[in-house]
């Protein structure tokens, strides 16, 4: 077995060492009834490594590839193009292979990486801190409400109806186990997101009020405006970014008063890999609030001889000191893909990223233009990034089946995202990105031609 | 934004500082092939980019409602060979486990093959949109299918949530599957009893899902003391949390015994899974009466650990449990098809009462081919034998220590996949901390260090499966030499590590003046 060095006459010298007559002699503190004599039946025996590429190539080719289609999916998941050096960067065995860098001393390329990225994110998102990355943008956000319970002491948390459905269920299903009081509404159909009625909804026992920015439908909300009502009421505005790339185009969450900022930072350096790993970014526009973040946070110091070096440090909010009284059981951070998104970065730069989001904006408009010239294509945004809504009279998630059918991937359906809602029944998120060729808007502009007609 | 201070930085190493490990001054801060790096922002600045991108017209149209931006975002940005160069000096002042032996207890550092990284860059898997149509994503819920299928057999349960993002929130998911499956009986139970050998993430799991956190003391042979846990069960416990193998890496005998007692109780017994890897294969969980356990694939599969993530942490759940599993999961139907359920019609496939959703999406599908490539690679026989090398290697260790270093618990028999150390009989001023830092000089990432919290000093050593005889037999020579100085008093420990890109860092400074991005030097 090729991963498993030690030899029959290595394993029976070092059994003479231990004093034990066999391996079964190392196990002898399980219960007898629970100890198994032979390998577990029905799986299969080693395989050599040409035998199980294959096996897996063939799971992977039944699948269709977003390279191999007209590709428009986004809904919080976007294919970009990532450079060939940051897969080679963090397929390094020194990256790839290390783990937490608990002895500074070896692992400051770990750690001076994640000092790089928190001040990567945290000026992407108008911020004076941002943490070593979580999970994705879904528990990011979570936490962000659990944070904000802690600072305000309050157990109201006012969704946004356009904040992602299925970031809207993390946090209902993690509120069921911490007693916070869920005020969400379902997202309204509409150019405009209804900031009006929102606001309505931030009572002073608000702790938190979570806007997605853009939103679920594509849209740009106000959130100066939102976060002026929040602060009023004494609560925190957590804006949610799902396309970090937007925010080379559009204003910074911090900038427009967002006391926490979390999002997903896939689509800089990490792939769309069927839904993860992903990478949670999290930030706090004040200082103030640092010691409740949840998770890592890498910081700068000095070693013994006055160089410049860096640790993981506050760690009194991480589980391993403090136990029950941790602010969060994280304990995994997203490390490597904090690197892909820190490289990638690195390369775009602030010239790049400013023309990284501009092409996708203009694709996107090119793409909203044609599609709203098809008949009976409507759509639904007065203002968008690189993701729109339009409405028809089909049942999209049918139209999304059959066009998958001719390698075109159209889009993520509304009826999928809201199974519940009729009325969305045909809407459709379409997503276009610097991938995106003008060809490919012109097949899906066809195919809805003759699908609609 | 400032302009990034392009040609103001220079290496924090005064010329002629070093000390008496360090040799020579040099000009540059440099040492041969150690390379001192600046920081990004010291050497990008905000025109160059490494990415070839066109040239937006600004007049062009927009849609941005008002909301574009016009202040700068103050990010550098380099060419791709500076970048490259960049990173890759910093990568040299890693240790990683492709450099060398890693034996951090607890950790499970084991050879991450690279099958697995090119199996899991394969358009069909790396490439796929995760709210894709289901017909054209029948080979990726296949990969997800199959592993749940290996990770039931494997631990002997009933049903497995994928979905979970790291072994710390799979144990969050086991806690809320069994919250769930007590208030569907109408049973408020408020306590969550934990072993004192438990991994820290348990207690914090049980209190962030709502629960009260009681100890259970561990017995002198360092196994959950059964009586004092079976003295505390009552109706008000919803769970007992315990970790096996535990964390002084003995296995709990009484697992059966334990498991048996909870139900009685009406409690449930999460099982956390970190540890697996001792006894994949050869133990199924299952069969000693574990209700919910998750299993940390990076560490028992051999995904790589990436500097601290990602993780991947699935829950396998008994058939109490099964219903009450997070969405979304996958069906397999009879004629081959794989369904991916995440609203409707989850009660037709047996989650009748699914507790919600842990994550936007469906877990970790890079770990999960990764991991799955490795079960092919091993199968069954190959899977059990890696449990016994890991406890064999462990074991080897243990006893080729035991006269020269503390082994609280080596009189209790033999060990599961790590050894325990403590740090009895160092000389004055010298801790377990001095030696870690002295192992670094030998080449050597340290042990886990203090924990578990139980013994003093304490030093946890997992060797795993895929080290060599030879390798394990030079690390014994070292860790004795270091052990034989840390008795005998060798102050130069106090000051050690001499040799590492850095020596030590002030921790305290950093804690108390927190400075965690980088300011514009004006």
């Amino acid at each position: 077995m090729r991963y498993l060095p030690l030899t029959d006459t290595d394993r029976s010298a070092m059994l003479d060492t231990i004093g034990a007559a066999s391996v079964d002699d190392l196990f002898v503190d399980v219960p007898e009834v629970a100890r198994l004599d032979g390998p577990i039946r029905d799986l299969p025996m080693h395989a050599g490594e040409m035998a199980v590429e294959k096996h897996m190539r063939g799971l992977s080719k039944q699948n269709l590839a977003a390279a191999d289609a007209a590709f428009f999916l986004g809904a919080g998941a976007y294919r970009h193009h990532v450079p060939a050096s940051v897969d080679h960067i963090i397929q390094r065995g020194e990256f790839l292979t290390a783990y937490t860098p608990y002895q500074p001393e070896i692992a400051q390329g770990t750690l001076q990486m994640l000092f790089e990225f928190q001040s990567q994110v945290a000026r992407l998102y108008g911020c004076a801190v941002a943490n070593a990355s979580m999970y994705d943008g879904s528990t990011a956000c979570w936490e962000a409400v659990a944070m904000a319970h802690r600072v305000t002491k309050r157990k109201r948390v006012v969704l946004s109806g356009a904040l992602h459905p299925h970031y809207a269920e993390v946090v209902r299903t993690m509120a069921k186990f911490t007693d916070d009081e869920i005020a969400g509404a379902q997202p309204a159909i509409g150019a405009q997101p209804d900031n009006e009625g929102l606001i309505a909804r931030i009572d002073d026992n608000t702790s938190c009020v979570v806007v997605q920015y853009p939103d679920i439908l594509g849209r740009l909300p106000d959130l100066e405006e939102i976060a002026e009502a929040a602060h009023a009421k004494g609560a925190l505005l957590i804006a949610v970014n799902t396309e970090p790339v937007a925010l080379g185009a559009i204003k910074s969450p911090g900038e427009l008063g967002a006391d926490i900022v979390v999002g997903e930072g896939q689509s800089i350096g990490v792939g769309l890999q069927f839904g993860g790993p992903y990478l949670g970014l999290f930030a706090v526009r004040d200082k103030k609030h640092v010691r409740q973040m949840p998770g890592r946070l890498c910081g700068e110091t000095v070693d013994a001889d006055g160089k410049r070096g860096f640790v993981l440090t506050l760690s009194t909010r991480e589980q391993h000191i403090r136990r029950e009284k941790a602010t969060s059981n994280i304990c995994t951070n997203s490390g490597l893909c904090a690197l892909a998104f820190s490289v990638h970065m690195t390369l775009l730069g602030e010239k790049g990223l400013r023309q990284l989001a501009a092409e996708n904006h203009r694709l996107a408009c090119i793409a909203a233009d044609k599609l709203a010239a098809v008949p009976g294509v409507t759509v639904l945004n007065d203002s968008f990034f690189n993701e729109f809504t339009i409405m028809f009279d089909a049942d999209a998630r049918q139209v999304v089946r059959d066009l998958a059918e001719d390698k075109i991937l159209a889009g993520v359906s509304l009826g999928r995202l809201y199974p519940d809602v009729d009325a969305f029944s045909g809407g459709l998120l379409v997503a276009v990105t610097e991938t995106t060729t003008e060809e490919d808007i012109e097949t899906l502009c066809s195919a809805l031609k003759e699908k609609l007609s | 934004m400032n302009a990034p201070n392009k040609s103001g930085w220079k290496p924090t190493t005064p010329a002629g500082t070093d000390g008496a490990f360090g040799g020579p001054a040099t000009t540059t801060g440099n040492k041969a092939l150690m390379l001192e790096e600046p920081l990004i922002f010291e050497i990008a600045d905000n025109q160059t980019t490494g990415v070839d991108l066109p040239q937006v017209d600004p007049s062009a149209a927009s849609r941005l409602g008002g909301m574009a931006r016009d202040a700068d975002i103050g990010l550098p940005g380099l060419a791709e060979p500076e970048a490259v160069r960049h990173y890759t000096r910093l990568s040299r002042q890693n240790y990683g486990i492709d450099l060398g032996f890693f034996p951090l207890g607890s950790c499970t550092m084991k050879h991450n093959p690279r099958l697995n990284e090119k199996v899991a860059r394969m358009p069909g898997f790396a490439d796929v949109h995760p709210l894709a149509p289901t017909d054209t994503v029948q080979g990726a819920l296949g990969v997800i299918n199959e592993l749940a299928e290996w990770l039931i057999k494997l631990t002997g349960m009933h049903g497995v949530a994928m979905s979970p993002k790291a072994g710390a929130h799979g144990e969050l998911c086991g806690i809320l599957c069994i919250r769930a499956a007590l208030e569907a009986r109408g049973d408020a139970r408020e306590v969550v009893l934990v072993p004192e050998s438990a991994h820290g993430t348990n207690p914090a799991t049980a209190a962030f899902a709502g629960y009260k956190v009681e100890n259970i003391p561990a017995n002198e042979a360092g196994r959950v003391d059964l009586d004092a846990l079976k003295a505390r069960l009552g109706p008000d416990v919803a769970a007992v949390m315990i970790t096996n193998p535990n964390t002084c890496g003995l296995f709990e005998p009484d697992m059966r015994a334990i498991s048996d007692a909870v139900h009685e109780a009406g409690g449930f017994v999460y099982c956390d899974g970190a540890n697996f890897n001792a006894i994949v294969g050869r133990v199924r969980p299952g069969d000693l009466g574990v209700d919910a356990m998750h299993i940390n694939l990076h560490k028992t599969f051999s995904t790589p650990h990436g500097g601290g993530g990602p993780g991947s942490g699935p829950v396998v759940l008994s058939e109490a449990l099964s219903p009450y599993g997070p969405l979304p999961f996958t069906a397999r139907t009879d004629d081959g098809y794989i369904h991916l359920v995440e609203e409707e019609g989850a009660a037709d496939y047996g989650h009748t009462q699914a507790f919600g959703r842990m994550t936007a999406f469906h877990g970790q599908m890079g770990m999960f081919t990764r991991a799955l490539t490795y079960m092919l690679s091993h199968g069954a026989d190959g899977l059990k034998q890696v449990a016994e090398d890991a406890v064999l290697n462990a074991n080897y260790i243990l006893r080729s220590m035991e006269d020269v270093l503390y082994a609280p618990y080596a009189d209790s028999g033999p060990c599961m996949h790590e050894a325990l150390f403590g740090d009895k009989d160092f000389a004055d001023g010298l801790s377990t901390m001095d030696l870690a830092k002295g192992l670094i000089d030998e080449g050597y990432h340290p042990m886990t260090m203090y924990f578990p919290l139980v013994v003093h000093g304490a030093m946890l050593v997992e060797p795993t499966e895929t080290e060599s005889k030879a390798t394990i037999d030079q690390f014994i020579t070292a860790f004795r030499s270091v052990v034989e100085r840390a008795k005998a008093g060798d102050q130069t420990l106090a000051t050690a590590p001499h040799y590492a890109p850095r020596s030590r860092l002030d921790e305290t400074m950093a804690a108390r003046k927190p400075l965690l991005s980088f300011i514009d030097p004006d």
